[in-house]
């Protein structure tokens, strides 16, 4: 059970993110005014893929709440940390985001933050 | 002021961002993270005070929502998604995973100050490593793909 829901978890949540990423670069920049936001709202509304997005974040945000409740969260944070590595890539791969040495770097750093912190 | 957002699926010209859009990425993420720093602890407080365990059963979160502190928790945490996506149209994928880590670092002082828990060695070395991994990601270009609307699908 246990890991049955951190790879819901972590394939809910990398799903999520590449969807919502790959449609906000096509949606241009946003603003977090209240006008934005209804105007987000209304982006969700109308793209599917955003849509799938929304509702993949759902089952990895309900995933990781059923593991908090019965795993430590040392456990729970290190385990989720996973998909930062596997999304990290499939930006380069999927998105064609470019990644330099300098945030490669940065984010092997925050990686092996997350792990100390949970573990 | 005029809010330079919305139809700007054009060209962008390559590397050069101006200071302006830096600056707004940055504001975003700060007000990302406040809403899921407080979502988090409304939450995390909120379901400590509900006796049953979660499972499959759907009925058992719609119970866990009618807990003040859940709903509230909920509703910050659902800004929280809306900023978030509004930060992913103005940065990468591969730039908002690693600065958003800094959240983690907010969780630690918020345990240490607010909730008197003890903080280990390791755990201070590694929001030590997220907030300086999150700084040298934060320096780089924040945006590296040329308005995605190239890919016709």
């Amino acid at each position: 059970m246990k890991w049955l829901l951190v790879m819901a978890m972590v394939s809910a949540t990398v799903l999520s993110d590449l969807l919502q990423s790959h449609e906000m670069k096509r949606a241009g920049e946003q603003s977090v005014s209240a006008r934005g936001l209804a105007r987000l709202l209304q982006l969700i509304a109308q793209r599917r893929l955003l849509i799938l997005g929304v509702a993949c974040n759902a089952v990895s945000f309900f995933s990781f709440m059923a593991l908090v409740q019965t795993e430590p969260l040392s456990f729970a944070v290190p385990a989720s940390s996973a998909s930062f590595v596997l999304e990290t890539v499939l930006a380069k791969f999927v998105l064609h985001e470019r990644i330099g040495a300098r945030r490669a770097a940065g984010a092997l750093a925050v990686l092996a933050g997350v792990v100390l912190v949970g573990g | 002021m005029t809010n330079p957002t919305g139809r700007s699926s054009g060209v962008m010209d390559g590397p050069r961002q101006p200071a302006s859009a830096t600056l707004k990425t940055y504001f975003v993420l700060l007000l990302f993270l406040a809403l899921k720093a407080a979502g988090n602890s409304w939450m995390a407080w909120g379901m400590k005070q509900i006796p049953e365990r979660m499972s499959m059963n759907p009925a058992l979160y719609a119970h866990a929502m009618l807990n003040p502190f859940v709903a509230m928790g909920i509703a910050a945490l659902i800004l929280a998604l809306l900023t978030r996506m509004a930060l992913l149209s103005l940065a990468d994928l591969s730039f908002v995973l690693p600065v958003t880590a800094i959240g983690y670092v907010i969780a630690v002082f918020i345990g240490k100050v607010s909730l008197h828990e003890t903080v280990t060695r390791q755990r201070w070395l590694g929001t030590l490593l997220i907030f300086a991994g999150a700084v040298v990601v934060g320096t780089t270009s924040r945006n590296t793909t040329p308005a995605a609307a190239e890919d016709p699908k």
